[in-house]
């Protein structure tokens, strides 16, 4: 039964996120029906996955195991669609599709531009791998609307979805967490239902690439405009979880079950961080933040304040995955930070950061997940020694624990490099500071649990795990070490890394490689560790449940992209580059 | 004293907008049953669609329907689409009342209390 609950749970999830996959530039309706592809691409991005999850249902009441299968196909299907419209847009530009042959501003026009098909990608990517770990919930999704209310709209069928999905823990606590999750993302929506309304009122459309016109028409300065503007950024606030909004956050992550865990928090936040762009990018445009530089002040240094409470709330958590949810809160700051210096590496870095992070924490809440079950270790000090008992799992998470520090080439340290660059540009130097406190506060709460992992001796005595001679261990202890006993260390380099931009290239470089090759033998290590990891003893595990192949290889495998994407990060901005233009003109 | 009087007799609407979504808010926050949260969490939805249905209102304005051969009222016309989108948000906000109660039901048979300072001490936040 509970497979069944899940899966329906998770796969409206896929057609509800899939609903926000809007990007509209600041282009006139007839400039965006005249330039973009039309496509029956774009709505089937939705469909398929809202039609999965039923069918998943109706067969799953039947058929235990073949639900599955279902969710499975189904989302390989919504790989295969959104990389097919990721490839379009990569060669063609923009894609549309206008529903019901209703022509905007009057109807609803779907749009699919390169942020949105990175995006859609993303969240059919982190399905399957999520499918494949739980073998139990199937969930994948991606949308792209055109139009303000039909993004309020996609935003609630998320949010149903992710509030049933923490719901399905087994704990009451489950309950509990959903509900609170339930009540502040309701209150979030709706504010943002009433900036909507606001927007409305203005200008009498509901199209982003309308709105964008007439919001500049109106001007930026009016009343219901700046309105509009505060209770969208709020209410999205909420859903991303920026400080203070985040209450909810910690409670519902660490209640769900961890397939859900890593699910909602690559994916749901994600989404509503994608909306934010589209929000100040696409609707108010970065003239709107030039006529009003409070907004944007507020914004910014919100944002810049998330990363510092967050990164704090982080450090003093003794739950692992209660770290890594306010872990979230730290790194969701710095993303709404790159968004709002409204400069090109600020965006970049923004949107790099976003995909990188769900990424890298929806596998680092798998690897806890791993860990739980082998070793019942849920608290930091559960976590002493775990490197030897669980081998693979240990190294995926400490690889991934380097690379949300921001250690290069991973995708975490391309993301926070363009970020602090766009706060340099911007002439921001406490913002600039303040991503360059975080990766030592990131540091500070994941350096904690290596060096538990990796130095501490093991609980129930089986003796000290340093002693292992594994590559893996090693070359991740060596970091762990410099982690640990040099903060300050740490914090001299990102510095170092912050102000000094031209002379320091040459000692950067050396550092770079130095830091691929300490990457690629772990990732190296990680591999071979795959076939000894079945050989290890395997702890009575409590729940009744086991760890496959597939959900070891699943974490390892997410380990390897985050470093890869980091590797990338060049091609990414390129695939991006076209959409850019379009967004910051 | 006459601009408030004023106020009060031109934008009532938007008065009730107000103080419909401050009881809301304080339900929610205030409020120790859950039920009443929920409840709490209507009403401020609640506010928000008037907000929309009061401003599409027009004095004195017709249905936006046309009869075909050109009849109907011949405007001005009240704006139909708020109440178009408000339909939808009651779906929605119905939806979430619906999951909202089943997961105040779960609770009440796990824990056997709705109120909030209860189930803190039981789950020992």
């Amino acid at each position: 039964m509970i497979p069944t609950v899940a899966v329906t749970g998770t796969a409206p999830l896929t057609g509800v996120v899939a609903a926000l996959l809007s990007g509209v530039g600041p282009a006139s309706v007839e400039q965006l029906l005249a330039t973009s592809a039309n496509s029956p691409l774009p709505p089937l991005l939705v469909a398929v996955p809202l039609l999965v999850s039923i069918a998943t249902l109706a067969v799953g009441y039947r058929f235990d195991r073949a639900a599955w299968s279902i969710a499975a196909i189904g989302a390989v299907l919504q790989v295969a669609i959104a990389g097919t419209l990721a490839w379009r847009v990569v060669t063609a530009g923009r894609v549309i599709h206008v529903l019901g042959g209703f022509v905007p501003p009057f109807g609803i026009v779907l749009v699919v531009d390169g942020l949105s098909a990175l995006v859609a990608l993303l969240i059919a990517v982190v399905t399957v791998g999520v499918l494949v770990y739980l073998r139990q919930a199937g969930p994948r999704g991606l949308g792209t609307t055109g139009d303000v209310f039909n993004m309020y709209v996609f935003l609630e069928i998320t949010g149903l979805a992710a509030y049933a999905l923490v719901a399905s823990g087994d704990s009451g606590l489950a309950a509990v967490a959903a509900l609170k999750y339930l009540m502040l993302g309701t209150v979030g929506a709706s504010l943002f239902l009433l900036g909507v309304g606001y927007a409305l009122i203005a200008t009498g459309t509901l199209t982003m690439a309308d709105l964008a016109v007439r919001l500049a028409e109106v001007g930026y300065q009016s009343t219901p405009v700046r309105a509009a503007f505060a209770f969208m950024t709020v209410g999205l606030g909420v859903k991303i979880a920026l400080f203070p909004l985040h209450t909810w956050q910690p409670d519902a992550y660490s209640a769900s079950p961890d397939g859900v865990s890593a699910f909602i928090s690559a994916l749901v936040s994600t989404v509503s961080a994608y909306a934010l762009v589209r929000v100040v990018y696409s609707v108010f445009t970065v003239e709107f933040f030039a006529a009003n530089p409070l907004a944007r002040d507020l914004l910014l240094y919100g944002a810049a304040l998330s990363v510092i409470a967050g990164s704090t709330l982080a450090v003093t958590q003794r739950e692992v995955k209660r770290t890594l949810a306010y872990s979230s809160v730290s790194q969701f700051g710095l993303v709404a930070v790159g968004f709002a210096l409204t400069n090109r590496a600020g965006l970049v870095g923004g949107i790099i950061h976003l995909l990188g992070h769900a990424v890298m924490k929806g596998s680092l809440f798998l690897a806890v997940g791993i860990i739980a079950i082998r070793t019942d270790a849920r608290t930091i000090e559960e976590y002493a020694g775990l490197a030897r008992r669980v081998p693979v799992a240990s190294a995926a998470f400490a690889v991934l624990a380097f690379a949300m520090i921001g250690v290069p080439p991973a995708v975490g340290f391309v993301g926070k490099w363009y970020i602090l660059l766009g706060a340099v540009e911007a002439g921001e130097p406490v913002v600039a500071l303040v991503v360059v406190a975080s990766t030592l506060l990131t540091l500070a709460y994941f350096a904690r649990l290596i060096e538990r992992m990796y130095f501490s001796p093991v609980t129930d005595s089986t003796g000290p795990a340093g002693t292992v001679a594994d590559g893996g261990e090693s070359s991740a202890g060596r970091d762990g070490r410099e982690s640990e006993s040099a903060v300050a260390d740490g914090g001299s380099a990102g510095t170092d890394a912050a102000t000094v931009d031209r002379n320091a290239e040459d000692t950067r470089d050396t550092r770079n490689d130095s830091d691929v090759e300490a990457d690629t033998s772990a990732g190296a290590d990680t591999d071979g560790d795959a076939g000894s990891a079945e050989l290890d003893p395997v702890t009575d595990d409590p729940s009744g449940r086991e760890v496959t192949a597939g959900m070891t290889a699943v974490v390892v495998l997410a380990a390897i992209v985050a470093v890869a994407l980091g590797l990338l990060a060049t091609e990414l901005e390129a695939l991006l580059r076209p959409t850019l233009e379009v967004l910051l003109s | 004293m006459s601009a408030v009087t004023d106020l009060l007799l031109t934008r009532y609407n938007y008065l009730a907008v107000v103080v419909l979504s401050g009881i809301g808010m304080y339900m929610m926050i205030e409020n120790r049953n859950l039920v009443k949260k929920v409840i709490g969490m209507n009403v401020f939805q609640t506010a928000i669609f008037l907000f929309f249905i009061t401003t599409a209102y027009v004095e004195g304005g017709a249905p936006a329907i046309l009869e075909s051969g050109g009849g109907g009222g011949g405007g001005p016309y009240v704006s139909p689409l708020p109440q178009v989108l408000i339909l939808t948000a009651i779906v929605v906000g119905v939806s979430l009342t619906a999951v909202a109660l089943a997961l105040i039901v779960r609770i009440y048979a796990e824990y056997g209390t709705l109120d909030e300072e209860a189930l803190r001490e039981v789950t020992g936040e």
